[in-house]
């Protein structure tokens, strides 16, 4: 691992990597960005994971984050609600600024901050509880205690993710019955259900037969209206089917970003070219 | 050369099927020994008689095992409740709170501090645990005891339970997976409402058998309680008066028990009873582990 | 978040945090007051010398003979844990790799095993040994504590076995192998760590336990030449030093548990370190 990092380095000057980046951040940065990383790293005690990052995330669109595994897209996701805090040996520094807030500041309220924020992980994680209490859990957390508020919610949310006539007669039973497909449709409901403005979605859709995933898919197109959705793939044609933006990683780094089309098609950096190429 | 090679391979294979055999008879055997030496007794005296009888004089043949029964409950009882909480909340502590650096410093020393022997547990039992009965506790509650008592044996007991179900309930919450603790906190959990959500109600089993074993290894106790208990017949609820567990019963008298009739079909009572109740407190906690931790 | 969360949160954090430095403490405190108290009366005599008369009374003389006893014991009791155990914990791995219910149901009924206090075997090697017609001895002793150390042994070692991986047997077997040969080749190589550790751990359990071979081996001044004469442990001197009413003995008794206690570390931190050099070279 390490020989191959330094290949990259020696292969490219890191220098023109960053200006390249600063170049397109330049054309990137809009009044609509929603989150802006700045000087991001992520260390640990054998190494760097997340090395400088400087991103911005424009709103109401769906922004892939793709590169090979352990490139460090999933640490960049969690990095955004810091659920980084739950590994201890982790030390992250610099700004994640979120609706003009900084998130990284000591004293945030962390609840709250996350329930901007609907997370979708690699393979479903329903709480150990019924369908009904797992998409009322983030209701009960916000100290909702309507039941007909809850109820309501609970109903609007299984709708909008295709679930509700499947589950309707058996909202009572574990949520572990239903089937994996059905479990990752169950945690975005229940995300949904906390009314966030992002959804951080973290392979969703690697652990789903095809049937499911292309309900996934179609469902975040509907959801960017109305969601910005940060996307983690390793999927290439999951990325051109579903970006807006595609923003490259390797090892910690940012390589390139831009609209699909553009970087996936006429790919500038070796990197990304080779990647294209083998896969992985 | 293939003869020889053939020839070791069954004589190795009846070797190894030999060995397992011999080790899933052995909780056989146990049982059948016991009842064999302990038969006597149970020819003479029903089986309720001699569990709900207080009367213990075995000069005159009378066996009632009652008190010794209810000594190694209560002492069994007040290690579970005073250890139980504790490792509960060490474990979460370690595995949720604190920095892994203390969990793989800790994991260590909880493992070698099971391997101590009863035997230096009731040491310290003597040097620390009775001179605080008898000195502070008794005398705070307004009580007068010599140290030696169901406190000191319940409290001694409370700390040899500690590493073993701390070892445990680690494991347990080790098996939880990260992805659904990062579930709860994203929807909006605090740190603790995540523990209490995820850690403890999808570790509930887990935690179940680890008591339920803690409390099986408890009531086989034996060296260490004899130590610092007393070893007097009593039914008493004071936890400051000395009582007389089933094992130490046994340890206690192994010497004149040739020496008077029944009395070692007793003993073998009371080792059958011991035998009989831990193994099925154990098969039922381990039947539940290995139920659970296939979902 | 309202106010109660944050005092629920607080509280329970803080809860947690004492429990799990009380546990800490309480350990330490324990291994310091054994070693503390044992430590002054320490002595070469008492490790190197047999005991003289009226040892028990305050006589000189030290308890040689039980140090010697227990790691006879113990090392008799572990050899006859391996002919059983080892073939047993390689046969769940080998010949029922493809039966996953009955390799649980084996492991399960070994976890039992494994729960049951030594003052049931002890009583039930008393009665084996009157069933055979044996006096209270080494051979007796062996016996019980083997039969207490083997489940021990073999669940500690098969626990390692099961994490080696079916298809190295199955390269073994595609290589002409017995299962014989792969059982005694490949995973018995392969998990040689975990055999160290268990025969380690199987070890130490046989020292430090005295309820079982409190009927079955008896208790001597002497050490042990033969099978059939009695022997005395350490743990068993211990607490026969400790009921004496003279001091000097009970003194001697607190040195006796801090040469236990050293040994039981001497061999748990051995067993860790060892298992760890030997992993170093397995296949994962």
């Amino acid at each position: 691992m390490k020989q191959m990092a330094f290949t990259y380095q020696s292969g490219l000057s890191s220098e023109s990597v960053t200006l390249q980046n600063k170049i397109e951040m330049a054309e990137e940065i809009k009044d609509t960005s929603v989150i802006s990383i700045k000087n991001l790293n992520v260390k640990t005690k054998d190494g760097d994971i997340l090395k400088n990052i400087n991103l911005q995330i424009p709103k109401n669109k769906i922004i892939v984050l793709l590169g090979p595994s352990g490139c460090g897209k999933t640490t960049l996701l969690k990095s955004l609600n810091r659920l980084t805090d739950l590994h201890k040996e982790l030390k992250v520094s610099g700004q994640i600024i979120i609706d003009g807030q900084d998130i990284m500041k000591a004293g945030q309220n962390l609840s709250a901050m996350r329930q901007r924020m609907g997370l979708l992980s690699q393979r479903p994680f329903p709480l150990p509880a019924s369908i009904y209490k797992n998409v009322a859990y983030g209701l009960k957390l916000k100290g909702i205690r309507s039941k007909k508020l809850i109820a309501h919610s609970v109903e609007t949310n299984l709708k909008r993710v295709g679930l509700w006539n499947e589950v309707k007669d058996r909202l009572k039973s574990p949520a572990t019955s239903l089937s994996i497909g059905q479990q990752q449709r169950l945690c975005l409901a229940r995300g949904l259900a906390v009314k966030p403005t992002i959804i951080l979605a973290d392979e969703p859709t690697s652990a789903l037969d095809p049937i499911s995933t292309k309900i996934i898919e179609n469902l975040f197109k509907d959801l960017k209206q109305h969601y910005t959705i940060i996307l983690v793939t390793h999927v290439l044609r999951q990325a051109l089917r579903l970006a807006d933006h595609v923003v490259f990683m390797y090892y910690g780094e940012i390589i390139e970003q831009g609209h699909p089309d553009d970087i996936l098609k006429n790919p500038k950096t070796a990197i990304l070219k080779k990647y294209l190429v083998d896969g992985n | 050369m293939n003869r020889k090679r053939r020839l070791t391979d069954s004589l190795v294979n009846i070797w190894m099927r030999g060995g397992l055999y011999i080790i899933l008879a052995i909780p056989v055997f146990i049982g059948i020994g016991l009842y064999w030496k302990a038969a006597p007794l149970l020819n003479e005296h029903s089986l309720t008689d001699l569990i709900f009888s207080s009367k213990w004089f075995p000069m005159k043949g009378e066996f009632g095992f009652l008190p010794f029964i209810f000594s190694s409950v209560y002492v069994t009882l007040l290690a579970f409740i005073l250890s139980a909480p504790l490792c509960l909340f060490a474990a979460i502590y370690l595995t949720q709170f604190s920095k892994r650096r203390l969990l793989n410093f800790m994991l260590p020393v909880i493992d070698i501090l099971a391997g101590i022997p009863s035997v230096v547990y009731g040491v310290w039992g003597i040097l620390v645990i009775v001179p605080l009965v008898s000195g502070s506790i008794a005398p705070f509650f307004g009580a007068t005891s010599s140290g030696y008592s169901l406190l000191a044996g319940g409290i001694v007991l409370a700390v040899m339970c500690i590493p073993y179900m701390l070892n445990m309930l680690i494991e347990v919450f080790h098996t939880i997976p990260v992805g659904m603790k990062e579930a709860s906190l994203s929807l909006g959990a605090t740190h603790w409402e995540m523990v209490k959500h995820v850690i403890i109600r999808k570790g509930f089993p887990g935690i179940i058998s680890a008591f339920g074993l803690g409390i099986a290894k408890a009531f086989g106790e034996t060296i260490a309680v004899l130590m610092v208990v007393g070893n007097t017949l009593n039914i008493t609820l004071s936890p400051f008066k000395a009582g007389y567990p089933l094992p130490a019963l046994i340890a206690n008298n192994y010497g004149e028990m040739m020496s008077i009739p029944d009395y070692d079909s007793a003993l073998m009572f009371a080792a059958l009873l011991l035998f009989v109740v831990i193994l099925i407190i154990n098969l039922f906690f381990r039947y539940f582990i290995h139920k659970t931790e296939k979902i | 978040m309202n106010r109660w969360k944050i005092i629920e949160e607080w509280f329970f954090k803080i809860i947690s945090f004492i429990a799990a430095y009380s546990v800490v403490l309480i350990l330490l405190y324990l291994l310091i007051v054994v070693f503390n108290k044992g430590i002054g009366a320490l002595s070469w005599e008492i490790v190197f010398s047999m005991p003289k008369g009226g040892y028990y009374f305050g006589g000189g003389g030290g308890i040689l003979n039980a140090i010697v006893g227990s790691f006879y014991l113990s090392l008799g009791a572990t050899v006859l844990a391996v002919i059983i155990g080892l073939p047993a914990a390689l046969f769940i791995n080998v010949q029922l790799i493809r039966l996953k219910r009955t390799q649980n149901t084996i492991r399960f009924f070994l976890d039992a095993l494994w729960g049951i206090p030594s003052i049931v075997y002890g009583a039930f090697g008393f009665a084996v040994m009157l069933f055979l017609g044996l006096n209270a001895s080494l051979l007796a002793g062996i016996i019980t504590v083997a039969l207490l150390i083997t489940p021990i042994l073999v669940r500690a070692f098969d626990e390692v076995l099961k994490t080696i991986p079916v298809e190295l047997q199955e390269a073994s077997y595609s290589l002409g192998s017995t299962r014989t040969e792969t059982a005694l080749k490949v995973l018995f190589k392969q998990g040689f760590a975990g055999f160290i550790t268990a025969l380690l751990l199987a070890f130490g359990r046989g020292i430090g336990d005295a309820a079982s071979v409190l009927f079955t081996a008896g208790f001597t001044d002497n050490i042990p030449v033969t099978l059939d004469e009695p022997v005395a442990t350490l743990p068993l001197s211990i607490f026969f030093q400790l009921s004496s009413p003279i001091e000097e003995v009970r003194q001697r008794a607190y040195a006796a548990a801090v040469i236990l206690t050293v040994i039981i570390l001497i061999i748990s931190v051995s067993a860790r370190l060892l298992s760890k050099r030997y992993s170093k070279n397995i296949i994962k």
